[in-house]
């Protein structure tokens, strides 16, 4: 809450959109006072706190790491908190809810298919050697952990999946962050679940869905290089194919 | 009004209601487990803790060492057979996390890593560079969906408890998305739902830390202990107030003024060496390092950023290499946040409110009074941290008491009789709804927030007067009878953020009460709580004791105290720098005598 209010405006226009009243969503200009260190975020709050109370999106770490606040920004997938209002000026910033999910209310879109996906690769270790805690931990050298440690790094704020034109084309793709969930998983020398998560993408709907456009990887604000991972389960699921039509073949 | 039949309800997912969750689904595999969160679980405010968590690893180390280092931190206002039980499990606690794939940073063998941190003698913080909470979070996260039993109600927010017949028997939740209620019912019942740095102004916090849990708690009996006892970190960036962490310091980074001096050598931090030792200058607890900030501001001896006075935190000595290998996330906030390269030039910093040592009162087990109530994490009050707490303890609790609340709430649930909604969930399903029809004077609860926060931070800042803090209660008084005036902007049922926000300012003005008011009752200065009105010094006479804020209806809280476990550590003198190792090696003579 700045203390001394900075003559400096600059016009956001929101896309609003209540259920219960609106029959589809329209645009709502919104003029808001920044100084030069204030994100996109601190704009909307202004709005909620100063001008209008009912307007509805997520936010809570304002730092970067939380996901919540992903949304259009002038068309492109940012996070509200780490974007902001000078590198925008003069306006007008149209804000919008990402893209290719459903919308709730105003800038607040559909989070649950998402997560079940996050959920449906079994993201957790499947340990290759179960160990005890009384036998201490798993040794993994620094060269061992960079094999996953980027994937590890994804929020889980999805604006890869509103950059990835097949996500918007087939909503039920599986998508580059659970791609890279799964590949941080697959990755990690403590886990011998590779196979059952392989057997996950195989399917349609899984990493051939992918069409190499790459966009997930320009907007991801953590440098998690989903891309890659697509990439790298793309050779592996087609490897895991060949060889599990040689076992085939071997048992018959 | 629906109702979901739970065995085991869990309010809050961050690090501490999700390990409760997994320790009650391994505990209790045949039980059904709600976990409510007003945040997808990912979300929750673990997410931001940076710097690790404690654990002894070091051969050179001993759990004595963490248990001497906590208590004399806490000023000796710690349950001392709770800090025995807490750091004899911390480590354990950090290898199952490990296991659950946590990418602790490691040593070229392949060995986990450990840091120094600040009023630790011997390096014992587990870190996963300066993303420690967030990867704790999401290995907890993602490990909680191996357990079926586990069902998410992922953003409900819980307007009350069920409490009926003496108990607890669940919870009233509201669905954000469709505005519709569900009473939960269950037998026992978790509640982990982190701090209240929000009722500040200046905060490190996310905007979900509102102290829901605390205030529901507290409405219900349950007293509030050591309210007073909040924590100023002292390197945060001027105006957002977004963390810097003391993994920082523990990398070797240095606090400077205005002058390029480094003035904690003024405040009993001192001597002077090229890279800070531990519980030495830049490695000194929280606490005092805030206070030295507040002194050296008022000597004008910091440097004036367009948000506000600051010291210069310096990295560059570390170089770039190591920066992105242990410190990345504050490279990018530097970068992002203040438009600075940490590689090349010193990051300005000044304390902001961070944590709260107090909470929902409970016994070694996590036991609240209300038979049927738990409660881990920062929410909580277990004992062990006392008038201030240790960086990477908090982490370390999470999971230690995360693990006991989750084990205990299925011990209780299994013995105890089925738990019902009835009268009193119809009762907080029709008080949630009053608030959003209400039409009252027209006044925006935002207004009241900033008006909250920004007397909290005159009142019980750094340091404190008596006039102040009773000056914050009155305001405080004032504000409560505002509330009961408000006027929401929106009725409507989805998504009614306006509605939620108002009732977290309700929760935030009950906890900041608690605190204004056990903070006017300590005629001390201990710890974080910390005056200048004739109170300077450390009272044991008086108040080597807790204190116990109590709900009372329509009036402002009654204090009370309650001793302190003291078992094998008496009160000594708290120092460090010199005079601190002069202490302790006395000490060590006498026991050794």
């Amino acid at each position: 809450m700045p203390e001394t209010r900075s003559d400096k405006t600059i016009e956001l226009r929101v896309l609003r959109y209540c259920p219960s009243k609106d029959a589809e969503p329209s645009f709502q200009s919104f003029q808001v006072h920044y100084t030069d260190d204030m994100s996109v975020l601190q704009g909307l709050q202004q709005i909620k706190a100063e001008l209008d109370g009912s307007l509805a999106f997520r936010w809570s770490c304002r730092m970067a790491v939380c996901g919540s606040c992903g949304m259009m920004v002038n068309g492109a997938p940012m996070l509200a908190c780490n974007t902001f209002l000078r590198e925008l000026a003069p306006g007008p910033v149209t804000l919008e809810p990402l893209q290719n999910f459903p919308i709730e209310r105003d800038l607040i879109v559909t989070v649950g298919d998402f997560v079940k996906k996050i959920e449906s690769i079994y993201p957790y270790i499947m340990p290759r050697q179960p160990k005890t805690v009384e036998q201490g931990t798993y040794l993994q050298t620094p060269a061992e952990m960079q094999e996953y440690a980027s994937f590890a790094d994804c929020i889980n704020c999805m604006l890869c999946y509103a950059a990835c034109p097949q996500f918007g084309a087939n909503p039920d793709f599986i998508g580059p962050g659970a791609m890279a969930l799964l590949q941080r998983y697959n990755g990690d020398s403590r886990d011998g679940g590779q196979q059952a998560r392989l057997d996950q993408i195989r399917g349609e709907d899984g990493v051939w869905s992918c069409t190499a456009v790459g966009l997930c990887s320009e907007v991801c604000p953590k440098q998690v290089d989903p891309a890659n991972a697509v990439n790298q389960n793309k050779s592996k699921s087609a490897l895991d194919f060949f060889l599990s039509r040689l076992r085939t073949e071997n048992v018959t | 009004m629906e109702h979901f039949d739970a065995d085991i309800l869990i309010l809050g997912a961050g690090g501490a209601g999700l390990r409760a969750a997994i320790a009650a689904a391994e505990a209790a595999p045949e039980m059904t487990i709600a976990l409510v969160s007003k945040v997808y679980p990912m979300r929750s405010h673990t997410v931001a803790a940076e710097g690790g968590s404690a654990g002894v690893v070091r051969p050179n180390d001993s759990l004595d060492n963490h248990f001497n280092d906590t208590v004399e931190g806490g000023d000796w206002l710690c349950e001392q057979d709770v800090v025995d039980y807490f750091v004899g499990h911390c480590t354990r606690e950090m290898i199952q996390l490990e296991h659950w794939g946590c990418p602790w940073s490691r040593l070229p063998d392949g060995h986990v890593n450990v840091r120094k941190f600040g009023g630790m003698k011997i390096e014992r913080t587990w870190f996963a560079a300066d993303r420690s909470g967030f990867h704790i979070l999401h290995t907890l996260f993602q490990t909680s969906t191996k357990y079926p039993q586990i069902r998410r109600f992922d953003e409900f927010f819980c307007v009350d408890l069920i409490v009926d017949d003496g108990r607890v028997q669940g919870a009233v939740v509201l669905s954000m998305a469709s505005g519709e209620f569900t009473a939960i019912t269950a037998r026992a019942v978790v509640i982990a739902t982190g701090g209240a740095g929000r009722v500040f102004r200046q905060n490190t916090n996310g905007g979900i830390v509102t102290g829901d849990g605390m205030a529901l708690a507290y409405r219900h009996g349950v007293p509030l202990r050591d309210m007073e006892f909040v924590q100023y970190h002292p390197t945060c960036l001027p105006g957002t107030g977004i963390l810097i962490t003391e993994g920082c310091r523990g990398e070797g980074a240095l606090l400077v003024n205005k002058d390029n001096y480094r003035y904690l050598q003024d405040y009993g931090l001192g001597p002077v060496t090229p890279e800070p030792r531990n519980k030495f200058m830049e490695l000194g607890p929280r606490d005092r390092l805030s206070q030295a900030f507040w002194h050296e501001e008022r000597k004008g001896r910091t440097v004036t950023t367009p948000q506000g006075e600051a010291v210069l935190l310096d990295l560059r000595h570390l170089g770039r290499a190591k920066l992105q290998e242990r410190l990345p996330l504050i490279c990018e906030l530097a970068q992002h946040f203040a438009g600075i390269d940490a590689a090349t030039t010193p990051i300005p910093v000044r304390p902001a409110v961070h944590y709260t040592m107090g909470g929902i009162l409970v016994d070694i087990n996590t036991a609240s009074p209300l038979p049927g109530l738990f409660a881990a994490g920062e929410c909580s009050s277990v004992g062990i941290h006392g008038a201030n707490r240790l960086g990477s303890n908090s982490l370390a609790e999470l999971t230690v008491f995360g693990r006991v609340a989750g084990e205990q709430a299925a011990a209780f649930a299994r013995q105890a009789p089925a738990a019902k909604a009835g009268d009193p969930a119809k009762a907080a399903e029709a008080k949630a709804l009053a608030l959003l029809q209400s039409h009252g004077g027209g006044e925006r609860h935002a207004a009241l927030r900033v008006e909250m926060a920004v007397s909290m931070e005159k009142g019980c800042g750094i340091y404190r007067l008596g006039d102040e803090m009773l000056e914050t209660c009155n305001t405080l008084a004032t504000l409560k009878q505002r509330y009961q005036a408000l006027t929401l902007e929106d009725r409507s049922r989805a998504w009614n953020t306006d509605w939620i926000s108002a009732i977290e300012l309700g929760f935030q003005l009950e906890v900041a009460e608690a605190m204004a008011h056990a903070a006017l009752a300590r005629k001390e200065s201990r710890g974080a709580h910390q005056r200048l009105d004739g109170f300077e010094a450390r009272d044991d006479v008086n108040f080597l004791s807790h204190s116990l804020a109590h709900y009372q209806d329509d009036a402002a809280p009654r204090i009370s105290t309650m001793p302190v476990k003291i078992t094998r550590s008496p009160p000594g003198q708290r120092a460090y720098g010199a005079l601190g190792e002069q202490l302790e090696a006395a000490r060590k003579e006498t026991t050794h005598a």
